[in-house]
């Protein structure tokens, strides 16, 4: 339980290193270590860097991806631990991510997807083409709190209103937010179509859905673990 | 001597294609349902998983077959103008450029702010690139915020007020495009149910469906989805258009690092063997018929994510793409002559005119493009006046430095004219000066300033661009088209129309069905 393990976690998430992350991991575990203190005075402080990083364009998407990758062994090798000892990461909330309608391109949504996993929220992806009615079939499911919508392309931007529309319409929001992302999409369009956020890239995504989070009125909002 | 780029020696375009017809049989091509038959009727291996959507499988495709393929397309074609001459060469070196397509925003000149495009945008555009002759064709470049159905072609634009539905909304860019136009038109559809529509609307145009496949009018551009992947609508799409024997343009678009090989070698291997899966879908479903080794790629802006089409990596990419179809001997395309720029500035003129000199020298076919800001997401008529200038000067370069043309004497090259006037240097009083003045420099429209010192107060490029593009709408003068024509238009358009708002509230009953079972 020592600062230079802490300083070895987080530069391992810095260097998007997975194989280093996993065995820092290994090694707080042989050692007794509390995994959410590893997580949380570790790698997470790797990941929030990152992210600082790619916001003053230090660091680049490839960067950004295998940091969020090591991010993700990490916690995968200290959740049994953390499952017996009853002290499991909370998930910030639940997201069911998609893209519009007609719209098969989906590197956009798949950075969202992994950086908001990383980030600590559960991702439920329907992938690409998604129906209005599939992303109200899922948000019932599972009972998301945001659905996050991408379109790349100036014909499909219309689908991220036509989501946004049947959430309404299945009197899902105001407690669903609708949030919309891609290559075409401008705050304006957000602002048009009624969506609750909008960001430029997967980074922003983050901060905007922790954001949002901060607006649910849900009595168990207490029990969630803000990350980092 | 014609200059000319070439960026890939033989070997290297060798080891594109070698390594493209290997990415055809592993890991092989998504198609969608259109596309599995008629494989399979090839003798092409394609797996279905079981439970997959709209059939979609993963074929196979033997260079053999590809070969064949290759062997039955054109090497060129013709686009023709509504008066039946022959308006754009697809084939050789010829050059050609088109404004880009297709955007949903307009940058309005007097605010700089982006605003929804609007039918009267596209009109504004189609008006001034009928007037100038860099554009040989005309392209659907923006979709219209306000479509409106007209009930009265024939009588003018007037409206009766009712929306277009969406899903009809690349019919009318067409629609608008060839009621203000005799250019032909580089275009495509949003769906695989639109394009039939739109190909009815040529076929009106030309006069029959046989006209318009004997003279085509447009090219339709139709784009995979990388990586090696054409989709249910594309596939469609390709099909549909040999059958019809209307041009198809193949608008592959990978992002060296995003959806494609970080490597510009990569990406253009991964472009080649999606552009020949696309070629070998084409020629099975009609033998012969036109198509285009066409393309977008660019690379992939790994701080946003973006298509950086103004980068010179991007220009790079559509020059070697181009250079490997040309060495299978098919017509080419590129998207060039686009910035990143928000503001018609100094970035987009640079990156407008450098690519637009670039792609000039590589010989492509079509050059799309010009006219676009913010990588392809919104238009500019100021810019497209401005790139049209930068395409001129493309051109002239492209000419080259010449002797011994029927234009240009070659006895001698100073000589004859300092026998002339020895020593006094009156070279303005010389026959040969007034002769040929006019092909050996390009002069540029006013929207270039090259005002002498002193013509102050000077003005800034957009302000003359605003100017010009007043003068040239002045100029325009609307085709007009026979009563029997506006008549099928108003039969075609209101069949699609009755068809979308069909579908569209079909897909709304879908709705409340998934509501009443849950």
């Amino acid at each position: 339980m020592s600062d230079p393990l802490f300083e070895a976690m987080r530069q391992s998430i810095i260097d998007g290193a997975p194989d280093k992350a996993v065995e820092l991991a290994q090694q707080a575990l042989a050692q007794g270590l509390d995994p959410l203190q590893a997580v949380n005075l570790g790698f997470a402080v790797g990941i929030t860097f990152a992210g600082e990083q790619f916001g003053c364009g230090e660091m680049f998407l490839p960067d950004l991806l295998a940091s969020a990758e090591a991010m993700q062994a990490a916690i995968k090798t200290l959740e049994p631990e953390m499952l017996k000892r009853g002290s499991e990461r909370k998930a910030l909330g639940k997201i069911v991510l998609g893209t519009a309608r007609g719209d098969i391109h989906d590197i956009g949504k798949n950075l969202v997807a992994t950086i908001l996993s990383a980030g600590g929220f559960q991702i439920f992806d329907l992938g690409t083409s998604v129906t209005p009615e599939q992303f109200v079939a899922k948000a019932k499911e599972v009972d998301a709190d945001i659905v996050g919508v991408s379109a790349l392309l100036t014909t499909t931007m219309a689908g991220q209103k036509a989501v946004i529309e049947a959430l309404d319409r299945n009197g899902l929001r105001p407690r669903v937010k609708a949030i919309i992302g891609g290559a075409a999409v401008t705050s304006k369009w957000a602002a048009e179509i009624g969506a609750d956020g909008y960001s430029r890239n997967a980074i922003d995504a983050l901060e905007l859905a922790k954001n949002l989070m901060g607006k649910v009125d849900s009595k168990d909002m207490n029990k969630r673990t803000a990350l980092a | 001597m014609r200059p000319r780029i070439q960026l890939l020696s033989p070997d290297l375009i060798g080891r594109i294609l070698r390594e493209a017809f290997e990415l055809l049989i592993n890991p092989g091509v998504r198609v969608g349902s259109a596309a599995v038959e008629l494989l399979r009727s090839a003798g092409v291996e394609v797996e279905v998983a079981a439970g997959v959507a709209n059939n979609h499988g993963v074929a196979r495709i033997p260079e053999r077959l590809v070969q064949q393929c290759l062997a039955s397309a054109p090497h060129d074609f013709y686009l023709y103008n509504r008066q039946g001459e022959k308006a754009v060469h697809y084939g050789g070196d010829d050059v050609h450029f088109d404004p880009g397509s297709c955007c949903v925003q307009m940058l309005d000149p007097e605010t700089l702010e982006a605003r929804p495009s609007e039918t009267r945008d596209l009109v504004r555009i189609v008006q001034v690139t009928e007037t100038l002759p860099q554009f040989a064709a005309q392209s659907t470049a923006v979709v219209c915020s306000d479509a409106l159905l007209s009930n009265s072609l024939l009588y003018n634009d007037a409206c009766n007020g009712k929306h277009a539905p969406g899903a009809i909304a690349d019919l009318y860019r067409l629609l608008v495009v060839l009621q203000h136009s005799d250019k032909p038109v580089v275009t495509g559809s949003f769906s695989a149910a639109g394009l039939e529509g739109m190909i009815d609307l040529l076929a009106a145009d030309s006069g029959s469906p046989d006209r318009l496949r004997q003279q085509p009018r447009a090219v339709f551009d139709v784009c995979p989805s990388p990586p090696l992947n054409w989709s249910e609508f594309g596939s469609h799409n390709l099909i549909d258009l040999a059958r019809a024997g209307v041009p198809a343009e193949i608008v592959s678009m990978p992002l060296a690092g995003g959806t494609a090989p970080v490597t510009l070698a990569g990406s253009v291997t991964q472009h080649a063997a999606e552009v020949l899966a696309g070629i070998t879908l084409h020629q099975l479903a009609a033998p012969g018929a036109p198509i285009v080794w066409g393309g977008a790629p660019a690379i992939f802006d790994m701080r946003t994510g973006g298509a950086p089409m103004g980068a010179v990596e991007t220009a790079m990419l559509n020059m070697a793409c181009a250079e490997v179809g040309k060495h299978l001997g098919l017509p080419t395309h590129g998207y060039l002559v686009a910035t990143d720029s928000k503001l018609v500035d100094a970035q987009a003129g640079a990156e407008s005119a450098r690519s637009a000199m670039l792609g000039a020298l590589a010989g492509i076919n079509m050059i799309s493009g010009a006219g676009m800001l913010e990588s392809l997401a919104r238009f500019s008529v100021e810019k497209l006046v401005i790139d049209a200038e930068s395409i001129a000067s493309a051109y002239r370069l492209a000419r080259g430095i010449e002797i011994g043309s029927d234009k240009v004497p070659s006895e001698t090259l100073a000589t004859a004219m300092f026998a002339q006037i020895g020593l006094s240097g009156e070279f303005l009083k010389l026959k040969e000066t007034r002769a040929l003045f006019r092909q050996e420099q390009h002069l540029p429209s006013p929207v270039i300033d090259r005002s002498a010192r002193g013509s102050e107060p000077a003005s800034d490029v957009l302000t003359r661009a605003r100017t010009r593009v007043d003068e040239l709408v002045s100029k325009y003068r609307k085709p007009s088209l026979s009563e029997d024509v506006l008549r099928k238009f108003q039969a075609i358009v209101d069949r699609e129309a009755d068809r979308a708002a069909v579908e569209e509230a079909e897909s709304g009953k879908n709705v409340g069905v998934a509501q009443a079972t849950k």
